[in-house]
């Protein structure tokens, strides 16, 4: 290999670079995400569908929602459990999680996320 | 190096091709859900062409007044004032002169040069600002209502440029930060918007969907002051009012067949 | 071909010092302007477009003077403009750079830009503007670079060229008719409803691009070892007067259905930026400075002493490319505002922070100019040796 001294140390100082996010990580996580329901959701027993759906598709189910209600005019969503829900984010889901820091932001400070959502749909005032 | 840089790229190749199929047998494992559906409101408001007709002769402050603070409380909408001409309105006042610029004279009665006509969106049959957005953030329903998708703006103001009617207004700042920075929004059930977005009358689309009539209609229901109705549908109280009265509407020249009626 | 671009004078590397400062500069107000919203530009309720559409509205007109050379090169075998096609089709990808940052710097949501590709409306100018923008920028620089490599190996181009070729000619045509169109096809704007809003677009770009394109000869003569020669100077001159000519006339027609109409619709816009209206006119300074150079830049041109005499040919084309950035860039813009949809006028006067972005939007596209001259200055003085 030609130049074999600088290629490998600038290939070194790349991986670490790379991965530093990891590294990083590896170091300075906390402990895992630990989003607590409030009393109202607990009574629910189920959240609009099961929570292993809910867990990894509520950002694409609420996409879906955002659409049929605002472009299509469907504001009524009849879950694959047969209850009927409003479909609003605002005055449906934060109605039973009601506790944002607690539930929401736990996940999504955890994986560094930022939903832009609350930029303008209003979460409900936590007690704190 | 001893291999070549032909079998180097194969090795890549299908590496490549093997961790694709990998995370898509894992998308296809992903928790399987049933059928779910969505429906309208049964209670929803149907119609063809939703329309508004006001009559100027009950209109005065207290009246205007009264139906601009039903929609502007329900909506969020903040109230900047006019200082820099940053302020949003779905709904207002102007004069005569300023909302049939090019009709008026010299020897306009007093009656109709004082008067405070109530002005919105036309929700027009033939919108010019539909037809120039380029993502269809804003667009006509089946009912005649011409709507704001917030989600999808993105703040060209090419319909605030199209609109001949001043309608529209952009969202400068954040309202969120400035107007409702000590002061909670007066309507939690609804949002408010964000800053680089454009915003107007909505026809109280959210309120049709559960069969409530728009909020500035029903302010001002004990004047009818504004009357509100399906104008295809022949016994609707818009046409009968029509049908009575002498109607004009704001800049009919241009084509874009607004929705809003005002009986001079 | 890009290691061309790294070497050079001191000169060369204090300019792209500068451009870049600029451009830092212009980047660092952008994301001010990020965090606040675009209420720190002037811009208002009504006055809802400003200076950062208007510079777009100017600049694609610069970009499609590319056309002018490739035009009589290509298809009628104007040899003189042989050396320089080149230089219009990097102005023109420099140019086309400009405008794309100045929409993007306006928009509300830049972060949502592509939602015009992922709900693609045809109905929509702005849709078909962000085609043809694109495309005249991708064929540009396709075509520039294939054939200056083509040039430097000192071999014929690739067949596959000459097609695109042809084709950027009528697109040239296309992003200003169709930057027009977003004018002159909105119903409550009686200033740019114009049955010859495209035409006069035509007519500035064919003027004022080619008269940067001289002014960027001169100075590419000036700093190299190349020169794009004399005769193919004189020729660009003569098609930036008989622009000029038509431009001005345009302008004039205008006004002829204006005022002989007495349609007041049609005349407040001109009332506005020459005279002002009810007590409004911060346009009018700028309005006269435009008329009046650009008469007398149409009569120094058309003086054929003066044309040939390259010094004073310089100053000509100084005062075709400004008079005709007040027209496009600010005036014809903003006086469509006025007055607004309910016959009041509010003014427009940007703010600092859009005046830097603005001034870091040209840096940047000076710098992409800059670093693309560069490149085709060396390769031409490589292969001259």
């Amino acid at each position: 290999m030609y130049n074999k001294g600088k290629i490998v140390t600038g290939l070194v100082i790349f991986v670490v670079f790379f991965t530093s996010p990891f590294l990083y990580g590896l170091v300075k996580s906390g402990p895992p995400p630990a989003p607590e329901l409030t009393a109202k959701a607990k009574q629910a027993k189920q959240c609009v569908e099961a929570k292993a759906y809910m867990v990894e598709s509520h950002m694409q189910m609420l996409n879906d929602w955002r659409d049929e209600a605002v472009r299509n005019g469907n504001r009524i969503y009849v879950a694959t459990t047969g209850k009927q829900y409003t479909v609003s984010l605002q005055n449906t889901c934060m109605d039973c999680h009601s506790n944002k820091s607690k539930f929401c932001d736990q996940c999504h400070n955890y994986a560094e996320v930022n939903p832009y959502c609350w930029e303008c749909h209003i979460e409900p005032k936590e007690k704190l | 190096m001893e291999r070549s840089r032909r079998s180097f790229l194969k090795i890549l190749g299908i590496s490549t091709l093997g961790l694709g199929t990998l995370s898509s047998v894992d998308l296809l494992a992903k928790a399987e859900m049933g059928k779910a559906e969505y429906s309208p409101d049964p209670k929803g408001m149907t119609g063809k062409r939703w329309a508004l007709v006001v009559d100027v002769k009950k209109l005065d402050e207290e009246t205007t007044q009264k139906a601009i603070e039903a929609c502007h409380l329900i909506h969020n909408v903040p109230d900047y004032g006019d200082e820099d001409n940053e302020e949003i309105k779905w709904i207002w006042t102007d004069k005569y002169e300023h909302a049939f610029p090019g009709t008026e004279h010299a020897y306009l009665a007093e009656e109709i040069e004082e008067k405070p006509f109530l002005l919105l969106c036309n929700h027009c049959a033939n919108p010019p600002c539909v037809r120039v957005c380029p993502t269809q953030a804003t667009w006509q329903r089946g009912d005649g209502v011409v709507m704001m998708d917030q989600h999808r703006c993105i703040g060209c103001r090419y319909c605030m440029a199209a609109c001949p009617f001043g309608a529209r207004s952009f969202n400068w700042k954040d309202p969120r930060t400035t107007y409702f920075k000590d002061k909670e929004p007066p309507n939690p059930k609804y949002p408010t918007r964000t800053k680089g977005v454009v915003e107007k009358c909505n026809l109280c689309a959210e309120r049709l969907a559960v069969g409530e009539m728009p909020a500035c209609v029903e302010a001002v229901k004990d004047s009818k002051a504004i009357v509100f109705g399906d104008l295809e549908d022949p016994h609707s109280e818009v046409r009968e009012v029509l049908h009575e009265h002498f109607a004009i509407r704001r800049k009919p020249e241009l084509g874009t067949n607004p929705n809003v009626y005002y009986i001079v | 071909m890009l290691e061309t671009a790294l070497k050079g004078s001191k000169k060369y590397w204090i300019l792209i010092g500068v451009l870049f400062g600029l451009h830092g500069m212009g980047a660092t107000a952008f994301l001010y302007q990020l965090s606040k919203g675009l209420t720190v530009t002037g811009m208002s309720r009504d006055v809802s477009w400003g200076i950062y559409i208007a510079q777009f509205t100017f600049l694609v007109g610069v970009a499609a003077s590319a056309v002018m050379v490739v035009l009589p090169y290509y298809l009628h075998n104007v040899k003189e403009f042989g050396k320089i096609t080149i230089l219009g089709e990097f102005l023109a990808v420099a140019a086309v750079n400009m405008c794309l940052m100045f929409i993007l710097v306006d928009l509300g949501k830049p972060m949502r830009m592509l939602n015009v590709i992922l709900h693609p409306t045809p109905n929509s100018i702005l849709f078909w503007d962000m085609v043809v923008l694109n495309g005249y920028l991708f064929l540009n620089i396709i075509i520039g670079w294939v054939v200056l490599s083509a040039e430097r190996k000192q071999v014929d181009p690739p067949k596959w060229v000459k097609p695109l070729i042809y084709l950027s000619i009528p697109w040239a045509v296309s992003i200003h008719t169709v930057t027009a169109f977003l004018y002159a096809g909105l119903p409550g704007r009686h200033f740019w409803l114009t049955a010859i809003m495209a035409a006069r677009f035509l007519g500035s770009a064919f003027a004022a691009g080619p008269a940067l394109l001289i002014l960027l000869c001169l100075i590419v003569r000036k700093v190299s070892k190349f020169d794009p020669g004399k005769e193919a100077i004189q020729k660009v001159a003569n098609i930036v007067v008989y622009a000029m000519i038509i431009s001005i006339f345009f302008v004039l027609l205008e006004v002829f259905t204006a005022f002989y109409s007495q349609i007041p619709g049609h005349m407040h816009g001109f009332v506005y930026t020459f005279v002002g209206l009810h007590g409004h006119g911060n346009l009018v300074p700028w309005t006269w400075a435009f008329a009046v150079m650009a008469v007398i830049a149409t009569l120094m041109l058309l003086c054929p002493p003066l044309r040939k005499n390259e010094t004073t040919l310089a100053i000509s084309c100084l005062l075709v490319f400004f008079s005709l950035w007040i027209e496009k860039g600010i005036t014809l813009v903003i006086t469509g505002f006025i007055p607004n949809p309910f016959d009041t006028i509010t003014e427009y006067v940007p703010t600092l922070p859009e005046l830097a972005i603005t001034v870091g939007v040209w840096a940047t596209g000076f710098l992409i100019l800059t670093i693309l001259y560069k490149i085709a200055v060396s390769v031409k003085e490589e292969i001259a040796s």
